[in-house]
């Protein structure tokens, strides 16, 4: 038997899978390299920093993108590597970036060893969509370590903008001085610590006790679930997410490697 | 071109095996993928080829065993920068399950999905003449969860991202249809000698 297919008909599988293309990227955007400049670096904790850039021809980005940067050696020996964007969207041709000083990394490492206001890096973004949140769901944000970057330029979106569209941030950190962004939480946000925590607050991983009570709050609609972190922390969170009733097509997860 | 101040990257080690822009991960083995892990077991996985072809079919998981094994060896490079060096899969050619179903002389191009919905997009020519495999085996054993498991497709000449995890089919068609990451950004082809990353490289 021969198949015959509407040619023009796009193929959809026949699995769902988190909305994809939801937003469209700017295909001349992502692939144009330009100039940006440092114009102030604000450590964080110990091991991370946050690092703004001016940006000449910035096209504006949603919370969760990121976007590449590439270091150029005088050699010419590149190494690109991609970054969160952590600061909301605004109109100011300035955006932010936290690094978290890998051991050994070359690319974190020149940042918080040698870069300084007034040094020039190439950008090129923002390059994906996937995991954007434009501010119009309900939405359950999960994130370890470096991976609560993307997640607080949903927060502070949210907060510039005085929406009351439901928001929640689950964070884990090994420790207190290792929470990143750490005084600018409030009420949507439960911090989870793993070496050590403040007196009265339990020392252990995330688990389903901390994201069951998120997902029985359930808001109209239901929750848009993101997940960012390290692998073994994106598979952890996901597996609770699931556990816990979230559709799997309603989880989007950005794992750093 | 652009310097950038005292940046002089790690001792560098001439490594022709190595494309532009990518390092050895040596044992690491990185997880890149945007969706949940599924628990597909193999007796719930399938796989299916049909659109533009003679005979679109079915295979499950003794049916697909049943083909003649065959293996890759070598390399594979993943966009986010690791290359990886003489890994095995075992599995079997796509060139035999393409044998079975016999696509149409018009096809070009393939949609290659997952048991999740994940999409990716291939020219034909890309996944024909040895070139591509479904493979359930790393090392010699069971290919685990996170990296694909119970099987995956395996295209190790383009960028991993092609290399759909959870395979659940194939779409053959006349025309080239981006895929989930080519919607989000990526290159349409990804061929990481010629540094094919992001639409417009
Ligand atoms: C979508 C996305 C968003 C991200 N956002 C952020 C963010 O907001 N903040 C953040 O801090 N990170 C983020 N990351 C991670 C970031 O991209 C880098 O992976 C991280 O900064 C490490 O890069 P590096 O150059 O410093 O380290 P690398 O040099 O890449 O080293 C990383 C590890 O690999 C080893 N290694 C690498 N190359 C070699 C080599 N040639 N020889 C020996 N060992 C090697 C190193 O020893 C080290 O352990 C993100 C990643 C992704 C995919």
């Amino acid at each position: 038997m021969t198949e015959t297919l509407g040619t023009a008909q796009p193929f959809t599988p026949p699995t769902r899978f988190a909305v994809p293309g939801r937003i469209a990227v700017d295909d001349q955007v992502a692939s144009e390299w330009q100039a940006a400049t440092i114009t102030e670096v604000r450590r964080e904790t110990p091991r991370a920093a946050t690092f703004r850039l001016a940006v000449p021809v910035w096209p504006g980005h949603l919370p969760g993108q990121h976007l590449m940067v590439r270091l150029r050696a005088r050699d010419g020996y590149v190494a690109q590597r991609h970054y969160s964007i952590a600061s909301a969207p605004d109109d100011t041709g300035h955006i932010e970036l936290t690094l978290d000083h890998v051991e050994g990394g070359e690319v974190s490492g020149w940042f918080h060893t040698v870069a300084e206001p007034g040094d020039t890096v190439e950008v090129r973004g923002p390059v994906s969509g996937f995991f954007a949140w434009p501010g119009d769901r309900p939405a359950l944000l999960l994130g370890a370590g470096s991976g609560v970057v993307p997640l607080m330029s949903m927060v502070r979106h949210s907060r510039a903008r005085g929406s009351d569209v439901p928001l929640r941030l689950l964070v884990s950190a090994r420790s207190p001085e290792e929470l990143l962004y750490a005084r600018e939480y409030g009420p949507e946000t439960t911090a989870v610590f793993t070496r050590s925590a403040p007196a009265g607050v339990p020392v252990g991983r995330m688990s389903l006790a901390h994201v069951a009570p998120l997902l029985a709050e359930r808001p109209p609609g239901g929750w848009e679930a993101y997940v960012c972190g390290s692998n073994g922390f994106a598979e952890h969170a996901s597996r609770l997410l699931v556990a816990a009733g979230q559709p799997v097509d309603r989880i989007r997860i950005e794992r750093f490697g | 071109m652009h310097v950038t101040r005292g940046f002089t990257g790690r001792p560098r080690v001439p490594n022709a095996a190595l494309p532009p822009g990518q390092y050895d991960a040596g044992d690491d083995w990185p997880v890149l993928s945007a969706e949940v892990t599924p628990e597909l077991t193999p007796e719930e996985w399938s796989f299916r080829i049909d659109g533009l072809v003679e005979r679109p079919h079915t295979w499950n998981w003794d049916e697909a065993h049943a083909l003649p094994a065959s293996a890759y060896e070598g390399d594979i490079h993943c966009v986010t920068s690791w290359s990886k060096f003489g890994v095995r899969f075992g599995g079997v050619s796509l060139d035999a399950f393409l044998d079975v179903v016999r696509p149409h002389g018009s096809a070009t191009h393939v949609v290659a999905y997952a048991h999740t919905g994940y999409t990716t997009n291939l020219p034909l020519a890309d996944v024909t003449g040895g070139r591509a495999w479904i493979a359930w085996e790393y090392d010699g054993r069971p290919l685990a969860p996170e990296h694909g498991g119970p099987a995956r497709l395996i295209v190790p000449h383009l960028y991993f991202w092609k290399s759909a995890k959870w395979i659940a089919g194939l779409r053959i068609l006349d025309h080239d249809e981006p895929g989930f990451w080519e919607s989000n950004g990526y290159h349409p082809r990804g061929n990481p000698w010629e540094e094919q990353r992001y639409s417009g490289d």
